[in-house]
Formats: C-alpha cells, sequence, structure tokens
C-alpha cells in the first residue's frame, strides 16, 4: 500500500490518467465542473426567460392581500390575510391530513397484517383481497370513488330536516351527536364555559385552557416516567414489581376531570341551523375522503410489509414463546412484534414518505393543502409560478428530509436495541 | 434515452421555428412557419370548447380559434387544441406553448398588467351569478348567507365570491372542485346548496340536467366577467390579427355577411364597410401581414359571431343561451366592432 | 369386573377392526369449518363480521351489476332500459358508456383508421421484454409470446388492420418468436431496436429521423470501442458520447432529411396531442422506466461510488427527487421546464411530462438498482478486481449483470408504481384514463352522470396489468431466491 500513498511520489502530469489517486480527483473536478455549468446554464437560461418576459425573481408577493377564501382552516384566516398566510395554512392542512394518515394507516397496516396471517381462513382472503385491490389500482381512482361514495350515498344536511309530517329522510348516529352528510361529517365538540382567555406565546395566541391540559398531561407523563422507572429499581432489586398502575390512572385522570371541572368543559352536539349544521365541528367532506383513500391505500402497503416483518421473525421464536406458556396475543404482542419491527421500520419510512407526498393529491377533493393554496391558487392568481414552485417545492423538501431525518433516529434505536 | 433522443432530434429541426416569447411580428413568423396555430382551449365545456367521440374539437371558443387559422393559414382545420386547465392556461400561454388562448378567460387588471397578457377583445359579455334547487326556497343570492358553495379554483369567481360575501356581511362555506364535470357532480348530490360561475356556464349546466326546471338561477350578477381570447403582451401585431379577427366576426352579423353568402357577397356587395373588409377594394390583409381574402376566410370557416353563437350555445341548442348583453349594439346589446377603416 | 367377563365371554376377535372414522365433529367440512372459522371465541367473531361485511357488500353491489344495461347511446335511455327491467327504483350500471367510448378510454383521440398500430407495438414490446423478463422458464415465455402475437394481432384485426400491415406484422411475430427461441442473444439485439420502432410506429412520420437517432448510437458505440482499444480508457466513453451527441446536432438531421428525400419510408403523422387513455399512461410509463434504466444505474454507481463530490451530487439529486411530490414534478414540466431551456425552445406537453416522469423514476430506479449492487456477495467484487478488470470492465461484465438480474423485481415494482402514477398527468391538461377521459365523456350531453362505470371499467383494467405484474415479480422474487442458495 505505500507505493500508492500519493505524497511520496513527484506528480507528472500522466498520473491524473494512469493513478488511481489523481485518476479519482480528475473526475471529480470535471464532473463538479460539468454539473456547475449544467446548472449555470439552466440558471441562466431561466434569467434570460424571465427578462424576455419582463418578470423578475420576486419573493414580495407573498406579503400581499390573498383575496380568496379557504374552506378548512386550523388557523385564523380571512381573505384579506396574505398569500404568505394563505400557505401556512395550507401547511397546516397538509401536515394534519399527513399526520392523522400515518395514524389510521398504521393501525389498519398492523391490523391487516396481523390479520392476514391469522388461521381464520375466510378472514385472510377477505384481507387478501383487500390488500391486492388496493395495491394495484391508482390512489386517484381510489380517491375520486370514495368522493363519489361521500356525495353520492350520504344524504344532504336538509334531509335531516323534519318534514312537515315530522319524520326526516335521514337522522343522526350515534346517540344524535354524528351527522354525516353529503359536504361533511358533522361531529360533537369540546367548549368550555368558564373560558380563561389566551395567552400570548411569541407571538402566537393560545388557548389557555389547552395549555393548561397540555401542561398537566405533559406533568403525568413526566411523573409516570419516574415512577417506571422507579418500579424498575425496585423490581431489579427486590425481584418485586410494585403495582404502579391505579397510581398512573390516577395521574392521568385527576387532573384532567379537575381542570373539565375548572373550565366547565361540554360537548356541544351539531345541530342543523339554516343550511347547515352549526355548533359542532364540521370536518370538510375533502379532508374525511382524502384522509379515508390515503389510510385505506396506504395501510393496504403497510399490510404487507408488516405480513413480510413478522414473517421474517423465525418461528423458532414463536415456538420459543409458546413453550414458555404465552398466549397467542401476547407472542404476537411481546416476542414477534417486536422483532419484526427491525425489517418492518425501513419500509415504513418510505410509506410514510409516500403519504405526505400523495397528500398532495388533495387537488382531487378540493381540500385545501400546500398545493392548493400556494401552488394552486395564489400561484393562479398572481402569476409567480416559478417563486410559488421553488417555495412549495422547499416546503415539502423539507418535510421529507424531517420525517426521514427522525425516522432514521428511531431506526437506529430500534436496530441497536435488538442486535 | 432513446425517445428523447430522437424527438430532441426531430425537435431540433423544428428548432428554427419555435420561441416562446413574443416579439414584434415573431408570432406569425412562427405560426405561418409551422403551418399550425397552438390554440388553448378548455379541457371540456360543452358548448365552449369539448372534443367529442372522435377527438374533433366543436364549441363557440373554438369557432375563435378556426377563424384565426382561416385568416392567418388560409386552412380552419389547421389547429392544434391545447386543452389548458385553470391552472396551466396563463403559463402555456407566456411559454409560448399556445399561440392563442381562447379559454373563456376574464379580461381582468391584473391579467392584463402583471400576468404580461393582451385580451384581444370581448367574445362573450358573462357574469357571476349563482345557480340553486328550486325546492331550497330561495330566490336572491342575498338570501345564501351560510350556505355551502361550489366553486371552481384557480378562476376570478373565486376571488369575486370571497369579495361579494365580506362586501354583503354574509359567511358561506367554499367547496372546491376541479372542473365543471365535478362541479356538476357535487352540486346535483346536493354536497352544495349552490353552484357559481358564469351564468352562461350556469345556464349549460342547467340545460344539460335530466330535470332543468327543478333549478333556478339567481337574478343576482356579482361581478362583470368579459371572457375574450389572450394574446402574449408584446407581439402588437399578432394582437391586431387575433383582435380584428373577432371584428370582422361581429362585422359580419352587422353586415350581414353569413357563411352561407359570402361567396356572393365578396363580388356583389356595394357596401363600401363589406367591400373592404372582405377585401373586394382595398388590400388591408397586407397591414395585418396577411393577404386580401383574410377576413373572408374567417368568416367563411364557421360562419358570422352570430351564426357561431347561434350553433354552439344560442337558444335553438341545448345550452340555450339568450344573446342578452351578446346581441348586436344595433340590437341592444353590446357588440361593437371598431369600424374597418 | 373385567375378570368375571374375560371368563364369560364367547367371542374372541382376531381381526382388526377397520379403523372407523373420526367423529363427525372431527372430520370434513365440519371439521374444516371448526378450525378455520370457529376455533376460539374471536375467530367467531370475526368470521361473522367478515360474512356481514361480504354480505352488506355483496347485497349492495349485486342489483346494480345484475341490471345492468349494455345497450344503450345515452344516459337517458339507460335508465329507461333498467327501469324497464327491474323497476323503477332499481339501480343499474350502464356500461353503454363503454361500449360507445372503449375506444376512447385504451386509445384516446388516436385517429381510429390507425388503431392498429398501438396495438401492434403493445404485442411486439412483450415480444421485447420477454427474453429479458422470461428467461428462466420456456413455458412461461412461450404462453408470454404466444399470447402477445395472438391477442395484439387478433385486436389489430378488429380495429382494421390494412392487409399488407397484417402480412408483416404476421411475419415479424414468427421471425422474432423463431429468433428468441434459437437464438436468445440476438434477440436481444432485437430488444434494444423496438424502442425505436415504438417510436415510429406510435408516432408516425419519416422512418430516416429514428434511424438517424439510432445511427447516432451506433456511431457512438463503435468510436467508443475504437477509442478502448487504443487504451484511452476513460477518455474513450466521453469520446464515444461526444460523436454520438455531434451526429445528432449537426450531421444527424441533415442526412435524415436526405435520406428522407431519396427513399421516403413514412407513416401518417400522429400528434402526441391525440394520445390519450391507456396508450397515453402506457406510453408515458413505459418511456419512463425504459429511459430512467441507464440513469439509474448511473445514479446507483455514482452513489456507491467512493469519490465524494460524486457521491454527494448523486445524493442530493436522488433525494430531492424522492422528496417532492410527483404532482409538482409535473406542474414543474407543464409550466416551468420552459422556463429553464433556452428561449425558443418549445417542447410538446407529452414530451416534458415524459422528460420529469423519467427523471422521477430514474431515483427510484438508482435506489433499487443499489439495493441489487449491495445485495451481490462481496467476492463478486474481489474476484472482478483480482482477475485485473478495471472499473467498467468490472461493472460491465461482472457486477451489473448480476445487480440488475436480481433487481427485476425491484424494477417491475417501481413500473407498477409509475404505471399508476401516470394518472396524475390529468392534472396538467394530459387525457388520462381515469379522470380527464372521463370527465370528458361525462361533459357530453349524452353521458352526464356516468360516474361508476368509466371507474369500474379503468379499475378492472388497471388492477388487471398491475396484479399481473406484481404476481410477475414475486414469481420472480422466489426463483432469484433459489438461485442464490
Amino acid at each position: 500500500m505505500t507505493p500508492n500513498n500519493p505524497a511520496d511520489r513527484p506528480f507528472r502530469l500522466s498520473m491524473l490518467i494512469y493513478d488511481r489517486h489523481y485518476r479519482s480527483l480528475l473526475i471529480q473536478a470535471v464532473v463538479f465542473i460539468a454539473v456547475m455549468l449544467v446548472g449555470w446554464w439552466l440558471v441562466n437560461n431561466t434569467l434570460t426567460n424571465l427578462a424576455r418576459m419582463g418578470k423578475t425573481l420576486d419573493f414580495g408577493f407573498l406579503w400581499n392581500r390573498a383575496g380568496y377564501d379557504i374552506p378548512f382552516s386550523l388557523i385564523p384566516y380571512s381573505s384579506n390575510d396574505s398569500h404568505l398566510r394563505a400557505a401556512m395554512v395550507g401547511l397546516t392542512n397538509t401536515l394534519l391530513v399527513s399526520a392523522l394518515g400515518c395514524v389510521f394507516a398504521t393501525v389498519i397496516g398492523v391490523v391487516v397484517g396481523v390479520l392476514r396471517l391469522s388461521g381464520n381462513w375466510l378472514v385472510a382472503r377477505l384481507m387478501t383481497i383487500y390488500v391486492e385491490t388496493f395495491r394495484n389500482v391508482p390512489l386517484l381512482l381510489w380517491i375520486l370513488v370514495i368522493l363519489a361514495l361521500f356525495t353520492e350515498v350520504m344524504p344532504a344536511p336538509r334531509d335531516y330536516k323534519p318534514a312537515a309530517d315530522g319524520t326526516a329522510k335521514a337522522s343522526m348516529i350515534l346517540f344524535d351527536s354524528v351527522a354525516p352528510t353529503n359536504r361533511y361529517t358533522a361531529i360533537p365538540r369540546l367548549a368550555v364555559d368558564n373560558d380563561p382567555g389566551s395567552v400570548g406565546l411569541g407571538g402566537f395566541q393560545v388557548d389557555a385552557a389547552l395549555l393548561a391540559f397540555g401542561v398537566a398531561l405533559l406533568a403525568a407523563w413526566c411523573i409516570r416516567r419516574w415512577l417506571r422507572d422507579r418500579a424498575q429499581l425496585l423490581q431489579d432489586t427486590t425481584g418485586r414489581r410494585p403495582a404502579t398502575w391505579w397510581i398512573t390512572a390516577l395521574l392521568f385522570l385527576v387532573p384532567l376531570l379537575v381542570l373539565s371541572w375548572l373550565f366547565q368543559v361540554h360537548l356541544v352536539r351539531p345541530e342543523l341551523k339554516g343550511f347547515n349544521f352549526a355548533g359542532g365541528l364540521n370536518l370538510d367532506n375533502g379532508f374525511v375522503v382524502l384522509l379515508l383513500a390515503l389510510s385505506l391505500y396506504t395501510g393496504a402497503f403497510i399490510a404487507e410489509i408488516v405480513r413480510a416483518g413478522v414473517m421474517a421473525v423465525s418461528r423458532g421464536q414463536s415456538e420459543a414463546a409458546a413453550a414458555l406458556g404465552l398466549r397467542a396475543r401476547l407472542i404476537m404482542g411481546l416476542v414477534v412484534l417486536p422483532q419484526a419491527l427491525r425489517v418492518i421500520v425501513p419500509p415504513l419510512i418510505s410509506q410514510y414518505l409516500n403519504l405526505t407526498k400523495n397528500s398532495s393529491l388533495a387537488i382531487a377533493v378540493g381540500y385545501p393543502d400546500l398545493r392548493a393554496t400556494l401552488g394552486g391558487t395564489t400561484l393562479n392568481q398572481t402569476g409567480r409560478e416559478m417563486e410559488s414552485m421553488i417555495v412549495m417545492m422547499g416546503i415539502y423538501l423539507a418535510i421529507s428530509l424531517v420525517i426521514s431525518g427522525v425516522m432514521n433516529v428511531y431506526n437506529a434505536r430500534v436496530t441497536l436495541k435488538e442486535r | 434515452m432513446r425517445q428523447i433522443v430522437f424527438l430532441a432530434t426531430a425537435a431540433a429541426a423544428a428548432l428554427a421555428a419555435g420561441g416562446a416569447m413574443a416579439a414584434e411580428g415573431e408570432t406569425l413568423a412562427q405560426v405561418k412557419a409551422r403551418g399550425v396555430l397552438n390554440c388553448g382551449v378548455n379541457t371540456g365545456l360543452v358548448g365552449f370548447a369539448a372534443p367529442d367521440a372522435n377527438g374533433n374539437w366543436s364549441g363557440f371558443d373554438i369557432a375563435i380559434c378556426k377563424a384565426v387559422a382561416a385568416a392567418v393559414l388560409g386552412d380552419a382545420s389547421k389547429v392544434k387544441y391545447v386543452p389548458t386547465t385553470g391552472q396551466t392556461r396563463f403559463t402555456a400561454l407566456s411559454s409560448g406553448e399556445v399561440d392563442v388562448l381562447a379559454r373563456n378567460s376574464t379580461w381582468t387588471f391584473q391579467r392584463d398588467t402583471d400576468l404580461k397578457l393582451d385580451f384581444a377583445g370581448v367574445n362573450y359579455y358573462d357574469g357571476q351569478g349563482f345557480m340553486v334547487r328550486k325546492d331550497l326556497g330561495v330566490s336572491s343570492a342575498k338570501e345564501l348567507d351560510g350556505a355551502t358553495i361550489c366553486i371552481q379554483t384557480g378562476t376570478s369567481t373565486e376571488l369575486n365570491l370571497a369579495d361579494w360575501f365580506r362586501a354583503n356581511n354574509m359567511t358561506y362555506q367554499p367547496v372546491n372542485i376541479d372542473s365543471n364535470a365535478e362541479g356538476e357532480q357535487q352540486y346535483m348530490a346536493g354536497a352544495c346548496d349552490a353552484y357559481t360561475t358564469d351564468a352562461s356556464g350556469l345556464a349549460a349546466t342547467r340545460a344539460a340536467f335530466a330535470d332543468p326546471d327543478n333549478h333556478i338561477i339567481l337574478p343576482e350578477i356579482i361581478s362583470k366577467e368579459p371572457l375574450g381570447p389572450a394574446v402574449r403582451h408584446g407581439d402588437n401585431n399578432w394582437g391586431d390579427i387575433v383582435r380584428w379577427v373577432l371584428y370582422a366576426l361581429i362585422s359580419g352579423e352587422e353586415y350581414g355577411v353569413t357563411s352561407a353568402n359570402i361567396e356572393e357577397l365578396s363580388k356583389s356587395s356595394t357596401n363600401p364597410d363589406v367591400q373592404r373588409m372582405l377585401g373586394a377594394t382595398d388590400d388591408y390583409g397586407a397591414m395585418l401581414g396577411l393577404d386580401k381574402e383574410w377576413a373572408k376566410r374567417a368568416i367563411a370557416a364557421s360562419g358570422n359571431y352570430g351564426e357561431i353563437f347561434a350553433a354552439n350555445i344560442g337558444e335553438q341548442t341545448p345550452i340555450g343561451l339568450a344573446r342578452g348583453l351578446n346581441a348586436l349594439w344595433t340590437q341592444g346589446g353590446l357588440m361593437y366592432a371598431m369600424p374597418f377603416r | 369386573m373385567s375378570e368375571l367377563h374375560a371368563e364369560t365371554v364367547a367371542f374372541v376377535r382376531d381381526t382388526m377392526l377397520p379403523p372407523a372414522l373420526p367423529p363427525a365433529r372431527q372430520r370434513g367440512v365440519t371439521l374444516w369449518l371448526r378450525e378455520n372459522l370457529f376455533s376460539g371465541p374471536l375467530n367467531t367473531v370475526l368470521t361473522l363480521l367478515g360474512l356481514a361485511a361480504v354480505w352488506f357488500i355483496v347485497s349492495h353491489l349485486w342489483p346494480w351489476f345484475a341490471n345492468s344495461v349494455w345497450n344503450a347511446s345515452s344516459m337517458a335511455e339507460c335508465r329507461a332500459a333498467v327501469a324497464a327491467k327491474a323497476g323503477e327504483d332499481a339501480t343499474g350500471a350502464c356500461f353503454g358508456v363503454i361500449r360507445e367510448r372503449w375506444n376512447q378510454f385504451i386509445y384516446g383521440f388516436y385517429p381510429s383508421a390507425l388503431y392498429w398500430r398501438p396495438t401492434i407495438v403493445f404485442g411486439l414490446m412483450l415480444f421485447a421484454v420477454a427474453p429479458v423478463l422470461f428467461s428462466e422458464s420456456r413455458g412461461l415465455r412461450w404462453a408470454v409470446l404466444g399470447f402477445a402475437a395472438v391477442a395484439s394481432f387478433a385486436a389489430a384485426v378488429a380495429v382494421g388492420i390494412p392487409p399488407r400491415a397484417a402480412l408483416i406484422t404476421g411475419g415479424v411475430f414468427v421471425l422474432w418468436a423463431a429468433l428468441i427461441e434459437y437464438a436468445p442473444r440476438r434477440a436481444l439485439v432485437l430488444s434494444l431496436l423496438f424502442p425505436f420502432l415504438a417510436v415510429w410506429l406510435l408516432w408516425g412520420g419519416s422512418v430516416w429521423p429514428v434511424v438517424s437517432a439510432l445511427a447516432g448510437f451506433v456511431l457512438g458505440g463503435v468510436v467508443w470501442r475504437l477509442a478502448a482499444r487504443l487504451g484511452l480508457g476513460l477518455l474513450a466513453v466521453a469520446l464515444g458520447i461526444a460523436a454520438t451527441v455531434a451526429w445528432w446536432l449537426w450531421l444527424g438531421p441533415d442526412a435524415a432529411a436526405d435520406l428522407h428525400a431519396m427513399l421516403p419510408v413514412a407513416l401518417d403523422r400522429v400528434e402526441s396531442r391525440s394520445f390519450g387513455g391507456f396508450l397515453l399512461a402506457l406510453t408515458i410509463g413505459v418511456s419512463g422506466i425504459v429511459m430512467s434504466l441507464p440513469l439509474g444505474i448511473i445514479l446507483a454507481l455514482a452513489r456507491q461510488s467512493d469519490m465524494p463530490v460524486v457521491k454527494s451530487l448523486a445524493v442530493m439529486f436522488i433525494e430531492f427527487i424522492r422528496g417532492v411530490p410527483l404532482i409538482t414534478l409535473l406542474f414543474v414540466a407543464s409550466i416551468l421546464l420552459n422556463y429553464f431551456l433556452p428561449p425558443g425552445t418549445n417542447f410538446d406537453i407529452i414530451l416534458r411530462v415524459i422528460i420529469m416522469v423519467t427523471l422521477f423514476a430514474s431515483a427510484y430506479m438508482a435506489e433499487v438498482i443499489r439495493g441489487g449492487l449491495a445485495a451481490l456477495p462481496r467476492g463478486q467484487y474481489e474476484a472482478a478486481d483480482s482477475l485485473g478488470l478495471d472499473y467498467w470492465k468490472a461493472q460491465r461484465l461482472i457486477i451489473l449483470p448480476q445487480a440488475l438480474k436480481i433487481s427485476i423485481p425491484g424494477i417491475v415494482g417501481t413500473f407498477i408504481g409509475m404505471f399508476k402514477d401516470t394518472t396524475l398527468v390529468t392534472f396538467v391538461g394530459l387525457f388520462d384514463p381515469l379522470k380527464q377521459m372521463a370527465d370528458t365523456i361525462r361533459a357530453t350531453f349524452e353521458w352526464k352522470g356516468a360516474y361508476w362505470e368509466p371507474y369500474v371499467f379503468t379499475g378492472t383494467i388497471f388492477f388487471i396489468i398491475c396484479f399481473a405484474m406484481s404476481r410477475y415479480a414475486m414469481y420472480l422474487e422466489q426463483r432469484l431466491k433459489r438461485d442464490h442458495r
């Protein structure tokens, strides 16, 4: 190896071709310059084209008045707010549907994946049919079909209005608290009578009641952790584990009840007022449809991943667990799934990423996600396609990188534990 | 790689004919060299622009494309229809993908200035209206407080709606839809109380329902929607061509020049306006960079404005629109062509 | 007791009883039911729930299918027919819309007199991939070839192929099949030629630009081989690429024009705009995959490389493409791509979409091939080194053939995903089979309100194609696994 050390030998020009080290440097330099040239060429073309059309690259439009309404928004927004605010609304909507979609898809995926392996002939076949039909048909079709189902099959809000003879065409379900309609699903809402107002936190107004609940839960969780560690310590030293479940339950329940009583929290049921339901929370159908389609579609993929992961755990593991006298449910929960996670997590990450990216199909249901606000109406009304697309792609990229970063950290932890 | 390469070679040959940005006279030269007019149209709005089972496009906007192609290239069939969505239409025009955009687009200040478009004129004076079911018991848009309203995103109607409700101190719940077909589906299923778009679109939509009598179009027209063909900013000659083709169609109706009698009139007409327009006396075509008979061909392509209106969206068609504002100025409407002089 | 009896019995059995059947609970259908459906309370509940779900779905869907009407030329006519068949309130599918407009779902606005061309291309495509994908099993290969030839030929005849073209096509099918059987390596050359043939058949026009594009590749290959023989190594690759590009840019177009003037061989030209339906989906999907393969290989090798600059550039590209939704890339194709190219360039929207889809697929392809490279035993790399092969020779002769082979299931998986994603082109105004085509048909007066039928039709076709491919990928995976053990 020593003669290969470049520092030991005098440099000659021919070494750029024949010496491994210098050749590698030469290739890298050439590739870098070539890529930079191509990049410069693209940027130069863009600038020339923009100049020829009399446009400039200017992100100032983001602070102009947006002027359009957004039907579904987590943060306060009106048509007088800026395009930037509208983009923020879109971003929060994207994040909301993606996060909930990931949770639901995981639940569906795990349940279906495990059921597919169950001894029940019928259920296993049904799950196979579900997985195959969802995997082999475009997501867009599922979104359109579920949207059509919701708009065609669900009753209109006015069908809930009693007719002259006192009977209505449709009635609310779940103890008169949920009203699915072809526009939205009206669900009850939590309301506080004794409203403590809101607290300013770094420029954002946060509801004080919400904050109080958050702090209480966080505190309970921290105490529970400490308690569990104590219990573990005790078990390690004395071999006996003290029962902590009732303390844990109290830790969470008591503050919740006290705070609820303090703020007078109660459920407000949706009621038909004028054209629509009011009082409760109207979950826009675009949102429900997109969430359902994304969860079901991704769930089918996750089910396959879970199944493959479970099957990758050697039979001896479950047999050994059975020999210890564990029941089937415990074998799955304590022995097989934890080991399967090692196989499951990496492809699961890419499914989460896919789901987040697929949430941009909100375009088909009119759910105002990031693409619909910033990359849709804003782009269209201002004509700033270059700037809007750059910002939008940047945000999507950032979301993807954050998800894969977080999940990679988690993956590293899982892998370490198991080896 | 291979397909790209082939097509790139093919494109390289045609590159001379390419050219995205507008400069004086450039578009006309390009269209002539290409032999085909690229016309941006709606992806499917019956009466205005829609392909039939064989992929042949027809409609009110299509007739404009045909007239321009006939005037410039001498053949009304030399048009490539580029379906554009509400999202992609203006970039398709500004990037040079289409030469003229005839996609029921509203002429607004911002589009004219900031988006660098030039509207060649107005071929349909429209306004935004609302359609509701009769059994909803609503007779005025002012009663729509709290209603759910289907609205196509990316259109000027979206902004008008927000402004109007705000100005009237009312609230509404928008249901965003992507295309007219989707809007119809949602409205029919009752997913929205009202459907709002250009009144012409509402009429066309209502006409196609199985039970048109159960739906009413509310009297309020909340905005002005002058729809017209647009061209890129900067090429005034091309803009003039599209503008005067449109005026030729309107003047054709005014002077009674129809596709049936145009041959005859071009020889025998004694009306000096008609003579000038059809190239019987002066050569106005040369001033546009075209030949003498440009306007004659434009009118012959699918008739004068009145004929086009009647054939595509008029009262005899299923869409059944009355002329209303779009009648000639001589008949109490707004259609007024500048004089051929 | 027993002692007492032992003395008093008069009969002692001296032959074995024939084995009795298990008790009724322990055999046949009952046993199967008990073991597979009702083996415990949880399973019983699950079974009942499953049965309820099946009943719910079937009872809702069955009348709709049972009352379906195929012979109708409009929605109103169809609804009347359903009402006449099953009563006023009955629901029924109006498959009349499929019967009337099936050609638009399949071919889009492709001229109907030329339907035979895409049909034959589809058959030939299976011929082109057969020697690669079905090299393992002769029976399967012949089944695929037979299906491709018979089905596409019959379909082409049904849509009116001219007799002369039919004769040529038949001959090509027979000869190609024979070549695959007797000289599989030669058949691979034909597979490489297929994309050019497909481009010519699909878009039509003169044959010479296609031949000229092909000639560019051949020229590049020849220059590279000659230069490599002189021992120029990496420089030879650069020279080859330069020769190809030079041919395309300067000599090729002229040569094509001259040849066309001398010997005009041309088909009727078809604009990309006329592409729609499944023809569009397959064109975008297949060309995306085919063109992304070389790019993907280069990216995968770059990502595996030990040169930090090359590696990080590859990682940046791959992560960027994989980090943004396809739909945004399609919007880039539709509204931004013209900005990035020199003023005056103006590509067709379909071409721009194919370019973006290719870039998109290449990032995923790179990851698949990287997996294949990583799965190769280390010994293969060491063996190549010990033979004294340089990097490119080692890759070309030893590493890549094996790595690509084990990547095939992954590549097929990528293709399935992409094929499904081609439906997204609807959002840039192209006539995909799922939404835009159905919307267009629904916009006509006759077929207003035909929501479910097009979904069922296109969904079924998508399912058949994707399911077949995913099964094939699974089969191949099993097979490759066995090979390595």
